[in-house]
């Protein structure tokens, strides 16, 4: 029976790099698959197109595939990532030229498109999923809409002979099920398979949080090795478990816990997962530890993928300014709270809505409140968080003001203030039909 | 005893949903968590942070709970104030939950 072995290379865009070389040269993969786009990468990607039309790809695109091309070549392995992210067409023109830099001639290259959807979100008659009102109603503040695209084209780009395949937001799961279904032969009405694929996929896809990343906890979990890190391999065959496995000797652990953890991260209910490809059933699923660094994990299945697409909205939604500042030793909580009373005083003045201002004491209820907070004994430092949200960049910069100024107008001994502005960009949703997103894939010899 | 002595946790995010996942170590824990760790109990713990439903899952064949948190204060991911825009150390919150530990 035929298995294939698939390799998680990037978990997102700003992922280490290394993983996926010692992958793509001791996995003994036939497809690695370097997943980088996340809600606002993609509308940041978008605002980079509108600026310069040759660009909106992934910023790291010519890094990581200088990194693996030649190895990827070398052994034989398929690289199928999303690094196209607002511009697969450029980033495959981009790819081609480096291939060719790097000597790999004759690589074929396929880009994936179709899945920008804004001028018929913005035509058609579509409402916001979380608030119900018209996309239109967003007008110009609207930066990009995405519909989430499955695996089927990538199968396309695989059968007609490419080694590299760059799509835009193709869905994370179907990177994976799209060379799965084309390597096992799956169409896309067999259910169980494609809700397989998709479980394979769903536990890949953030790369090393299923082999010790996002799990360590010294003295209770413990992981050897976080920082060399090995990325993960999926071996999947027709029928049987799938298997997750990473390279002998590198750093992490594949364990059942390792893996339960992944296969609920970022699930609601386990037994619908609504992908492009399948709806996908994991609440029957086993994980069993094989061997070292070798678990099986059996029973997913899947039913029938819905008939619209989600869609990511990006839209601009104002700034958020922020200031921080530290206080040490005996009473430093006190003087926190003063300074932070001080700031959100002088912000509330000068017109800021309470509700748009939020202080934070880092150290005590920065991450969760003061309810929650259960410090027994006062702690030797605290650190002020004051943010908040604002129309104009301008008026973002007050908040770091502010907070800088109580070096001399503030509580004793105030040290070590930072400031920053950021433009916000909000991510909402939307549903189309799914004959609204053709897609189309191009191919490119290098 | 602390919930982090029998279980382990991972959470995540889908713009202002929340999901943390509660899996016991030992299978024969499962039970125990299912008894004392209920969405009502999770409200409560999250109640600050929660202005929506709570959901639990059940997946007894990993030993395991997830729950899904509606309306997580402050707009979601993309939008919030928050130091922690992901919720991503929610779980670390929820395993420092105390739950009896004299009825086996």
């Amino acid at each position: 029976m035929k298995t294939v072995r698939i390799g998680s290379g990037a978990g997102f865009a700003g992922d280490r790099i290394e993983p996926a070389v010692e992958l793509a040269t001791h996995g003994s993969l036939d497809y690695l698959v370097l997943e980088c786009l996340a809600e606002r990468t993609i509308a940041l990607a978008q605002e980079a197109r509108a600026q310069d039309p040759s660009r909106g790809f992934d910023p790291m695109l010519e890094r990581r595939l200088e990194a693996v091309l030649p190895t990827c070549r070398e052994h034989g392995v398929t690289i199928v990532t999303n690094m196209g992210a607002a511009n697969p067409a450029s980033a495959g023109a981009r790819a081609r030229e480096l291939a060719r830099r790097l000597g790999c001639h004759g690589l074929t290259i396929a880009t994936v498109s179709g899945d920008d959807v804004y001028d018929v979100v913005m035509a058609g008659d579509f409402a916001i999923a979380e608030t119900g009102a018209p996309v239109s109603t967003l007008k110009d503040r609207l930066i990009s809409a995405n519909a989430y695209i499955g695996a089927e084209p990538i199968v396309e780009a695989l059968a007609k002979g490419a080694r590299l395949v760059i799509t835009g937001r193709a869905a994370d799961p179907s990177l994976f099920v799209g060379p799965l279904a084309y390597s096992l032969g799956w169409q896309f009405d067999a259910w169980p398979a494609l809700g397989r694929g998709t479980l394979a996929g769903h536990l890949l896809e953030c790369a090393g949080q299923v082999t010790g990343g996002y799990f360590a906890d010294p003295g209770r979990k413990d992981v050897a090795g976080l920082e060399r890190l090995g990325f993960p391999i999926a071996e999947v065959a027709d029928e049987g478990p799938i298997i997750i496995t990473k390279v002998s000797g590198s750093g992490g652990a594949v364990t059942a816990a390792t893996c339960k953890e992944q296969l609920l991260y970022e699930i609601h209910d386990p037994s619908a997962y609504i992908t492009p490809d399948t709806i996908a059933d994991f609440s029957q699923v086993t994980v069993t530890q094989v061997a070292d660094d070798r678990v099986a994990v059996d029973g997913a299945t899947g039913r029938a993928r819905p008939d619209t697409l989600k869609v990511s909205l990006g839209y601009r939604d104002g700034y958020i300014g922020e200031g921080q500042i530290s206080y040490a030793g005996s009473g430093a909580v006190g003087r926190a709270r003063l300074a932070a009373a001080v700031a959100r005083d002088r912000l509330e003045r000068s017109g800021i809505a309470p509700a748009d201002i939020r202080c934070d004491l880092i150290g005590i209820s920065a991450l969760h409140g003061e309810a929650m907070s259960t410090a027994v004994a006062e702690p030797y430092e605290v650190r002020v968080r004051v943010a908040a949200r604002t129309p104009s960049r301008e008026t973002a910069g007050r908040i770091g003001e502010e907070v800088e100024s109580l070096y001399t107008n503030g509580p004793a001994g105030g040290g070590g203030a930072t400031r920053s502005v950021r433009e916000v960009v909000a991510i909402a949703s939307t549903f189309i039909p799914r004959a609204l997103v053709p897609c189309t894939v191009q191919i490119e010899v290098a | 005893m602390k919930l982090w002595q029998i279980a382990h946790s991972r959470s995540g995010d889908k713009g202002t949903i929340s999901n943390i996942s509660l899996i016991a170590f030992r299978a024969e824990d499962y039970a125990r968590l299912t008894r004392h760790v209920t969405a009502v109990r999770v409200r409560e713990r999250f109640a600050g942070l929660v202005t929506g439903e709570v959901r639990r899952y059940e997946l007894p064949s990993i030993a395991a709970l997830n729950f899904v948190l509606h309306g997580m204060v402050d707009g979601g991911v993309t939008r919030t104030l928050a130091l922690d825009t992901h919720g991503k150390s929610l779980s670390s919150a929820l395993l420092d939950m105390e739950i009896p530990d004299d009825d086996d």
